[in-house]
């Protein structure tokens, strides 16, 4: 447990010397957002459209921050160092999902009043709703995304690979939470619970096998 | 010399796919031996090395490091070794100060800086403590690199070709730490194909060729440099 | 000799398949011929796709478990079956949709989640050309495998109660009962796409096998000079 929180302080000292991934991260959320200001017609509904345009700015913003932490490590070879250290492999992969979390999660606090004031939303309990559904959409996308953005980083390609193997391995996550998000915005009756389920079932499901098999990916 | 043993292989072998990179590696080596392993490039020496720091696995054998096997516990095995490598393994935009404070966190260490200041003083980066290891020389790299493997204090010491790269001061330093690092006990295994440096404070070396051990004999025994000439000097194939 | 074995029963079971998909059973009353490829399309699905699906998982548990090499041939095996029926079931959905319904595919849920299945398909092979090496490649495209064959059950749920909360009209196998004849053809079509797809399969893991043998001799050979 210790050396989880070294991997996620240290990852915090990193950053915030370098100032590099949630930097990115942020400005590329919001720059998806402002591009579908242009792409989309005005008259469509936005409260439709809008799920699911902040969750295309997240799936990508959320590449661009694993490719940046993997980097990191990969830099230096300082993935060995944290392989030498007498920590399990499942273990170093908590560190680096908790750390991914926290990245993403701060750049998506920063876009979703950007997301409010674009869509003439309003901040109320809707929008902790909001903030709710990117919590356990986020956790989930991090989980599948730290192991394979280490898988991506072994291949000729780099970080290049890691759109091909994440986009389609995500899609249940970002139907989930563009649909729970669309709900919420536009007071659905329909039930939220199952969109829920399927994320939090996700995340927990990704978690754990990831954890298991993490050293495969790592072991030279 | 006490009776235990540092590190014990019984081999060792590892293929790549179908290229065997060591063919059966048996070695011994006791506690606070200061072992040399020459060989060449290509021979297998990192890949042993790596393999007892628990880096690789092996494809077959057996090897235990302070009597642990690293297949079955390797988080014990890994508390016990120091590995260095070409790479320092260290975060270039972090500090000295703050890249051991971090290693000893992962290592369990109690949280002191005056360990971690009193070691950097001892590879003279004391006056480098708080700039950022980005603007390091290799030279002042390496020397970090050699207190990050100090820091946990472990019995058995890994360095896969240390001296390649450093400057006459950095190489000071080393064979400083290495000299007490022996003299307080510790198990040293230093893999190298320079045979001055090698041979400098060894007590024991052996030859590695083509993922075997093709010679091995105590440091003094000048049948060493014969050997070194033949298997690494030559470097012509068989 | 097993592969002859396939090979003979493909060739016996097809023949009898394919008149009866388009002799014996009877033409469908709003659909048409077109109707037809319902038989083909069917079978590729479940066992082409899904089944392939299931191979692949198999396949790279057991290398996961085992580190064996010869079930990483077999999972590579059965995620190039798996693009390769997946497409032929494409292009029959988009047959079938056409001339019937006039919209180039059915996005409804076992459209969408057979696209899906297709993208972790090609990403799995995309991943296997860019590593080179064997063991690397081995396990780090079980473990992706691995991952994405977990995905299919959660895509199938999402996707599944997305097209119920947006329903698009319905593109799937005429409405009513299905006749007797057109079930028995089905039955039989199913049979002759199994012993096809086994046969393509045993015949592509003996190629993988002698592939790697080339390539070990290669390798000795380059190493001699």
């Amino acid at each position: 447990m210790k050396a989880i929180l070294a991997i996620i302080f240290k990852d915090i000292a990193v950053e915030l010397r370098s100032k590099e991934s949630i930097s990115a991260m942020l400005m590329f959320g919001i720059l998806v957002l402002v591009i579908f200001i242009f792409a989309v017609d005005p008259s469509v509904d936005r409260l439709l459209v809008a799920p699911g345009i902040l969750w295309a700015a997240f799936s990508f913003a959320a590449i661009l921050g694993l490719n940046r932490s993997l980097s990191m490590e990969l830099d230096n070879d300082c993935l060995q160092g944290l392989l030498l250290a007498p920590i399990g492999r499942g273990e170093l992969y908590a560190g680096k999902v908790s750390s991914n979390f926290a990245f993403m999660m701060i750049a998506e606090i920063i876009v979703l009043p950007v997301f409010v004031i674009l869509n003439n939303l309003s901040f109320n309990v809707q929008f902790l709703k909001v903030v709710g559904i990117a919590c356990l959409g986020t956790l989930g996308i991090a989980s599948i995304g730290t192991i394979l953005s280490t898988i991506s980083a072994n291949t000729r390609m780099k970080e290049v690979m890691l759109p091909v193997l994440q986009i389609p391995l995500t899609v249940p996550v970002v139907i989930a939470a563009v649909e729970a998000t669309r709900v919420v915005l536009t007071n659905d009756p329909e039930e939220i619970s199952s969109w829920l389920y399927i994320l939090g079932g996700f995340t927990i499901v990704y978690l754990t096998v990831s954890y298991l098999v993490f050293e495969f990916a790592v072991e030279e | 010399m006490p009776d235990t043993f540092a590190l014990e292989s019984e081999d060792i072998r590892k293929t790549f796919g179908h290229f065997t990179a060591l063919g059966g590696v048996t070695l011994s080596v006791r506690s606070g031996e200061f072992f040399t392993l020459f060989g060449r490039n290509g021979a297998g020496k990192t890949t042993f090395l790596k393999i007892a720091a628990t880096l690789v696995r092996y494809t077959h054998g057996k090897l235990r490091i302070e009597g642990i096997d690293i297949r079955e516990e390797p988080e014990k095995a890994r508390r016990h070794i120091g590995f260095l490598s070409h790479n320092t393994y260290l975060y270039r935009d972090l500090t000295p100060i703050e890249n051991l404070r971090f290693f000893s966190r992962l290592y369990g260490m109690p949280d002191s800086d005056e360990r971690i200041l009193s070691l950097l003083d001892r590879v003279g980066l004391r006056r480098r403590a708080s700039d950022p290891v980005r603007a390091f020389s290799r030279g002042l790299h390496q020397r970090l690199g050699i207190a990050r493997v100090m820091l946990h204090d472990p019995s058995v010491i890994l360095l896969d070709e240390p001296y390649t790269g450093l400057d006459a001061n950095a190489v000071d330093v080393l064979n400083q730490m290495l000299d007490e690092a022996a003299a307080s006990g510790k198990t040293i295994i230093l893999t190298t194909h320079d045979l001055e440096q090698g041979l400098r404070g060894a007590s024991r070396a052996a030859i590695i060729d083509r993922g075997k051990i093709v010679f091995a004999a105590a440091a003094k025994d000048n049948a060493i440099r014969e050997a070194y000439a033949s298997y690494i000097r030559a470097g012509v194939t068989r | 000799m097993k592969v002859k074995i396939l090979a003979t029963l493909s060739l016996v079971t097809m023949i009898p398949a394919l008149y009866m998909i388009f002799l014996y059973a009877p033409t469908e009353a709003t659909q048409g011929n077109a109707q037809r490829i319902f038989y083909i399309h069917v079978p590729l699905a479940i066992i082409g796709a899904y089944g392939s699906a299931g191979l692949l998982f198999i396949g790279c548990l057991a290398f996961l478990i085992t580190r064996d090499l010869s079930w990483d041939r077999f999972a590579s095996t059965s995620a190039e079956m798996g693009v390769v029926f997946t497409t032929a079931q494409l292009l029959t959905a988009i047959m079938w949709a056409k001339p019937i319904w006039g919209v180039w595919y059915a996005f409804d849920s076992r459209g969408i989640l057979q696209l899906v299945l297709l993208l972790i398909f090609i990403a799995y092979f995309m991943l296997r050309a860019y590593l080179p090496d064997r063991e690397k490649r081995a396990k780090l495209c079980a473990v992706f495998g691995l991952l994405g064959m977990i995905d299919v059950p959660f895509n199938y749920l999402s996707i599944y109660l997305f097209r119920t909360q947006h329903p698009q009209p319905v593109v799937s196998p005429g409405g009513g009962g299905v006749d007797a004849d057109m079930a028995t053809t089905l039955l039989v079509s199913f049979i002759a796409v199994t012993c096809l797809y086994a046969y393509a399969f045993v015949k592509r893991l003996t190629v993988a096998k002698l592939e790697e043998q080339v390539d070990y001799l290669t390798q000795v050979t380059l190493a001699y000079e």
